[in-house]
């Protein structure tokens, strides 16, 4: 009993010394907290080295994310290297998860320190490919897909991406 | 010319008692911000003290909404309980030797008998409200605050024999003489302490409100000014336990003896009792940033079984010492 005393006395000590400490808190509008660039604010679509974007339609964003907010469509181009038609993501529904950025396998899809988003209309929280799509690298600088995937596109053949051996030729008898 | 005396020291007291509330709204707020790490309300006027306005317009402007389910007379009577036996409690607290409203023979019984009727306020409004929820709350005040009840008034019973009076005035003279009562009388000045903050239903012992068990306890369907009647008793309550425990425990506009008569002579005695006062507030807030709340069941046994038979203990020795010594 009396150790349960002391130890209400000694909170009360303890809270009242926090009347000396620095806020926590800032203030928002006019001082603008620090955020990581880690934070998962509004999504963005990035373009790879050569400023093509990234984004192959591989529908994996769509697939991870719990709220089903991310819609595109894949189409192809005339040298059979895929990108999204359209992309869509509705920020209305949109948790910040983050699943969408961690599912994508060309480092396309990021998620930015930024979360200022608010509109008065609905329909503007919709975001468009042209809306989504940025003209740097965002977090990982350097990445380019292709370079890496054995994928043949124009201008790189088979075997001739990064860290990539020439394919074996399976049908010839030669050692 | 004493007639004059009587009326502006009523009406001081009466705009003084509600600026003073309203002034606590924001201060509380700015107060917790501050031990919780925070900044607190600041945006409206000077150091966010706008708020107090600001909230007197909000709960003035907004609908009065009397529930169709209710028991409406009840309903409408209940908040205003509150607001009028407190303020009829500031009718004997003795700001100066000479500034009081009424100084009674019976003052610390009328006090008592005052915050006493509040609770009607808290029990009336959980039973015409027909709701689940405020009926919940108003039971438990009831239990909480009859049972404190107790304790508060035999807590003040040493005091009232050491200065073999009920007036407060002679109770802070009585102090001048034999110095502050919360050293004589440290465990009377403890309970009435507990029992204070359970009267007036703050937290740590908000059981009625509980808002994180009960919505809002009594005064869930409340809204409007009369929800802020309520809120109002609620920080009167808070400045009058306040100047109860100045008066009665910390020698009320005597300033501290161990000043040099420089100090004494220079600071009018008004400022010692409102600074006591304002202190007293500050640690009733200190209370709600510290103390998590107790169970209910916590609550009752808390009091009858350690605050009662602290209290008869510290009678008896009180009398004890008052026969033979």
């Amino acid at each position: 009993m009396l150790k349960a005393i002391l130890s209400q006395i000694i909170s009360l000590y303890r809270i009242c010394l926090h009347l000396f400490a620095k806020a926590d808190t800032v203030q928002y509008p006019e001082e603008m907290p620090y955020l990581a660039p880690r934070y998962r604010g509004r999504i963005v679509l990035t373009r790879d080295p050569d400023g093509n974007e990234r984004c192959v339609a591989c529908n994996l964003c769509a697939v991870a994310c719990p709220v089903d907010c991310i819609a595109l469509q894949k189409t192809e181009d005339e040298h059979g290297r895929w990108y999204p038609e359209f992309f869509r993501i509705n920020f209305s529904r949109c948790i910040m998860c983050g699943m969408c950025e961690e599912a994508c396998p060309t480092y396309s899809i990021q998620l930015t320190p930024d979360f200022e988003m608010c509109e008065y209309d609905r329909q503007n929280m919709v975001y468009e490919k042209e809306h989504l799509l940025i003209s740097g690298q965002g977090k990982y600088p350097g990445y380019s897909f292709y370079n890496v995937a054995g994928k043949a596109i124009k201008d790189k053949d088979k075997g001739e991406a990064l860290n990539e051996a020439q394919p074996i030729d399976i049908k010839s008898l030669l050692p | 010319m004493e007639e004059l005396t009587i009326f502006l020291v009523i009406y001081g007291t009466l705009l003084g008692a509600f600026g003073a509330a309203a002034v606590l709204v924001w201060f509380e707020r700015r107060l917790l911000g501050f031990w919780q790490d925070r900044l607190g309300p600041n945006r409206v006027g000077p150091f966010g003290i706008g708020l107090a306005l600001a909230d007197v317009i909000k709960l003035l402007a907004k609908e009065d909404w009397v529930p169709p389910f209710s028991d409406r007379l009840v309903f409408i009577f209940a908040p205003t309980a509150v607001v009028i036996t407190m303020l009829l409690g500031f009718a004997v607290v003795p700001y100066t030797e000479h500034l009081f409203i009424a100084d009674l023979n019976i003052g610390l019984l009328f006090f008592l008998g005052m915050t006493s009727l509040a609770v009607y306020s808290v029990l009336l409004g959980g039973l015409g409200s027909h709701n689940k929820y405020a009926l919940l709350g108003g039971l438990r005040s009831a239990a909480q605050m009859v049972s404190y009840e107790v304790f508060m008034g035999l807590s003040l019973m040493g005091v009232v024999m050491i200065s073999g009076s009920f007036s407060l005035v002679d109770i802070v003279k009585t102090q001048a003489e034999n110095g502050w009562f919360v050293i004589s009388q440290f465990f009377g000045f403890i309970v009435f302490l507990m029992a204070g903050i359970a009267e007036s239903h703050r937290l740590p012992f908000d059981l009625p409100e509980a808002e994180h068990e009960l919505v809002a306890g009594f005064h869930t369907e409340y809204s409007g000014m009369k929800f802020g009647l309520f809120m109002l008793g609620e920080y009167l309550s808070l400045i009058l336990i306040s100047s109860m425990i100045t008066t009665i425990f910390f020698g009320g506009w005597l300033g501290p003896s161990f000043l040099p008569d420089l100090v004494l002579d220079f600071v009018p005695p008004i400022i010692w009792f409102f600074a006591k006062t304002g202190t007293c507030i500050c640690f009733f807030i200190l209370l709600r940033a510290a103390i998590p709340r107790p169970r209910y069941d916590q609550l009752m046994s808390f009091g009858w079984k350690l605050l009662l038979p602290l209290t008869l203990v510290n009678l008896l020795i009180t009398g004890a010492v008052l026969l033979w010594l």
